[in-house]
């Protein structure tokens, strides 16, 4: 848990602080860093607009101008409907009328920090959100944490984002690795049986270590065994190289730990390979694709029938938060939202409630009314944001890619709905930096 | 001796993209003394000319069927591709089955069209300004086809598969006596490399045996005294640029099953394209093929769990390495001529 430091006495020390040091992020030396003024308050969207993840990040985008809307009181009024938490009116956030900003992430670390910068300090926004990748989530994080703004991550998936690299500023809605692995392997080991030799092909960056770490040590309590990890550059386009040696390894289960374009090529290959078509150790050969993206899967095209991965949320869920969500965005943009549409969406609301509910949009006021906070009807059940880590623990989704899609949207299904009890953790869990993790304190800014 | 064989074959079809997409690099180089880097959005451009074909033969039109309902709980519009609905589900289906081979008889005109608007329209006018004027305007070129691409595609790649009777792979361990699964190959690996050789051996045969290619190779020695026998050289000049082009549009097409395509292809392979160029000597036709199938079949060693285990990260780096050390034993590269880039 963060240590609050909304006291009169840290007040008084942040303002001499202020008035005695000029910082980048200056602002008001008794307030906080970028205090709304003029009856309006500024949000900052930090999506790729530009690079690989583009498409996710305009749908990231749409969802958050879907999210502003009907904070303004315009539209159907979305999840605002089925929120438990009723401090959502339709007048704004605490009676002031929300404007929006937009940066490109670009997915990477440095342009995504040089464009939140942008936005706290030329735009003023009082809260960074969004992006689709968990190396930007951490650098944005970090740099939010600094500037004594709130970050509500966007689509990141890595155990780092609020584990070793977590922080008091930030909040993560989206699942994380150790979660797939937990929720994912029971239903690998239901489908494929327990004496399974897995084959692991991971991105080399933060998330593919976490992922793979997380997926290795669920399968292997459960009776399978990890036979090779092999990194893949992430710049890779070709996996044929990695692939080829699979089937001759002794393995009968291929995991992709891949995300993207990574993941639409890997798992090409190794289907054009016909690794599905083989049988290995009396088994028919297996591939598992960890991680799911709608958008991404797409890519993959045929390929993804069958597979089995994990979401964080799908449009198909039959509760009352998700159907009004998808028809408040399939009616405005014609087409259902992805997950990454989904988080950014519900993050929005989450930031909007916690400021109402605390009456303040200072930081640490935020900070407090989100922590430990636990509400329903926003599309994945009963959800908790836990105090310790700053994670939303809520179910999970087991998917696989469908057989027989009925449109082009309509590419995973949902076979299993994991519950929240089945993929909690501490958060002083090993694979989330031990005992050593730490918030830090909140940062009010100015 | 399995392993050996496995990534050899591997190599085989990584080295035929590069050969292709340095083949005509080293041919507008040779032949307009252009430092082309929008070459790798010439690539692009082929392999989107097979989204396009497959986009076109999946026209569909709208039924309702009022048993099945979409995301909003309407009735669902379903999609029958006109190409069924005019010759039946089967051989309509077969024929958008064959979108990539079609797409080729496409792409050709296409390419050469692209590529001689994109002489006379821009290159032409950097003939005589430095490498750095020609690299920076052409890498700008590339850019923005790029956005053109991804405007109207996205950014996400485009599934666009092999025929369905060429999927699946060969097991060629049982050929040569491996166990099974030992060495195993797609089939469109297989004919992606035979597709190269056949155009490299048709661009080699075009210059070699056709007066038009005996013109160009003369120019490409010597380009006034042949302006001097009265030939206009700078039209035939333009017209290999467009073959160039042509050569890299088919191996972005032919592409397309091997890696879905997306509008940042190009540029995956531009660089390392760049590499085989120099590595196998500016301007030198055989060395630029000889150079990508050799340093694709390197890369493709060095992606093996032993040479990555051995020397972490020698699979990002050994094709540098491999140039460093080609340039330093053999400065003009493997196959290069006196003179090429050294005034």
């Amino acid at each position: 848990m963060s240590k609050n430091e909304l006291t009169r006495r840290s007040m008084l020390k942040a303002g001499v602080a202020g008035l005695a040091t000029p910082t980048v992020f200056a602002g008001a030396a008794w307030s906080f860093t970028n205090d709304p003024q003029g009856g309006a308050v500024t949000l900052g969207f930090n999506v790729p607009q530009t690079g690989p993840y583009a498409d996710e990040g305009a749908d990231e985008l749409r969802a958050y101008e879907l999210a502003v809307e009907h904070l303004n009181g315009g539209g159907d009024g979305g999840m605002i409907n089925t929120f438990s938490s009723k401090t959502l009116d339709g007048t704004g956030i605490l009676g002031q009328k929300v404007e929006f900003v937009t940066g490109d992430t670009q997915t990477k670390g440095d342009a995504a920090r040089a464009s939140a910068k942008s936005m706290i300090e030329k735009d003023n926004a009082i809260m960074i959100t969004g992006g689709s990748s968990s190396s930007v989530a951490v650098a944005v994080q970090g740099l939010c944490q600094e500037a004594g703004i709130i970050f509500m991550a966007g689509l990141t998936h890595s155990n780092d984002t609020t584990g070793k690299d977590r922080k008091a500023n930030g909040f993560r809605h989206f699942f994380n690795g150790y979660m797939s692995g937990a929720a994912l392997a029971p239903v690998l080991a239901n489908r494929y049986g327990t004496d399974r030799k897995a084959y692991h092909l991971t991105a080399d960056y933060t998330w593919g270590w976490t992922q793979q770490e997380s997926i290795a040590n669920s399968t292997e309590a459960l009776g399978w065994e990890t036979i090779n990890n092999v990194m893949t550059p992430l710049a890779s386009t070709d996996f044929s190289a990695y692939i080829a040696p699979v089937l001759n390894s002794g393995a009968d289960v291929l995991v992709l730990n891949h995300y993207g374009g990574n993941m639409v090529n890997s798992l090409t290959n190794a289907v054009q390979f016909g690794l599905r078509d083989k049988e290995v150790n009396g088994k028919n050969f297996e591939i598992v694709v960890p991680l799911y993206s709608r958008l991404m899967a797409r890519g993959a095209g045929e390929n993804v029938k069958g597979i089995l991965g994990s979401t964080n949320w799908h449009w198909s869920l039959p509760d009352d938060g998700t159907r009004a969500f998808v028809q408040s965005f399939g009616t405005k943009y014609g087409f259902p939202p992805s997950q990454a549409a989904h988080t950014c969406y519900v993050q929005a609301l989450l930031y909007a409630d916690a400021v109402n509910r605390a009456g303040s949009f200072n930081p640490c006021a935020v900070v407090e009314a989100l922590e430990g906070f636990e509400f329903d009807g926003l599309g994945n059940g009963p959800t908790l944001y836990r105090a310790d880590d700053h994670q939303c623990f809520k179910d999970v989704l087991v998917v696989q890619g469908k057989e027989n899609p009925t449109s082009e949207f309509d590419v995973l299904e949902v076979v299993e709905v994991t519950p929240r009890a089945q993929v909690e953790y501490p958060a002083d869990h090993p694979m989330f930096g031990g005992a050593e993790a730490s918030l830090g304190n909140c940062n009010p800014g100015a | 001796m399995d392993a050996l064989l496995l990534q050899i074959l591997n190599g085989l079809d990584k080295g035929s993209a590069y050969a292709l997409i340095a083949l005509g690099l080293t041919l507008i180089f040779g032949t307009l003394g252009v430092v082309n880097f929008a070459h790798g959005a010439l690539f692009m451009i082929g392999a989107f000319c097979a989204v396009f074909i497959q986009g076109l033969l999946n026209l569909s039109y709208e039924t309702i069927d009022e048993t099945q309902k979409d995301f909003l709980g309407n009735p669902l519009k379903v999609k029958t591709p006109y190409l069924e609905n005019w010759f039946g589900p089967e051989t309509g289906g077969a024929i958008i089955d064959w979108a990539v081979p079609l797409a080729i008889l496409f792409a050709i005109p296409v390419m050469i069209a692209v590529g001689v608007i994109m002489e006379r329209g821009l290159i032409k006018h950097f003939y005589k300004r430095p490498h750095a004027d020609q690299i920076l305007v052409t890498f700008g070129l590339a850019i923005v086809l790029q956005e053109v691409i991804k405007y109207f595609y996205g950014a996400n790649p485009i599934p666009t598969p092999a025929p369905s009777s060429l999927a699946g792979a060969f097991d060629f361990g049982v050929l040569f006596g491996f166990d099974p699964n030992a060495i195993i190959y797609p089939y469109w690996r297989m004919i992606y490399f035979v597709f190269a050789m056949s155009i490299i051996g048709a661009v080699f045969a075009f210059l070699q045996f056709t007066t038009f290619g005996m013109v160009v190779r003369a120019g490409m020695a010597d380009r006034e005294t042949v302006s001097m026998l009265g030939i206009n050289i700078d039209k035939r000049f333009t017209m290999m640029f467009g073959i160039a082009a042509a050569v890299a549009g088919l191996a972005g097409v032919m592409y397309t099953p091997i890696n879905p395509p997306n509008y940042h292809m190009g540029m995956d392979f531009l660089v390392l394209s760049f590499v085989v160029v120099v590595v196998g000597g500016m301007g030198s036709l055989p060395g630029a093929v000889l150079a990508g199938f050799l340093l694709g079949i390197l890369e493709s060693f060095a992606s093996t769990t032993w040479a990555t285990t051995t020397i972490p990260g020698i699979n990002q780096v050994i094709i540098y390495v491999v140039a460093i050390i080609v340039l330093l034993t053999r400065p003009r590269g493997l196959m290069g001529r006196r003179g090429v880039m050294e005034e």
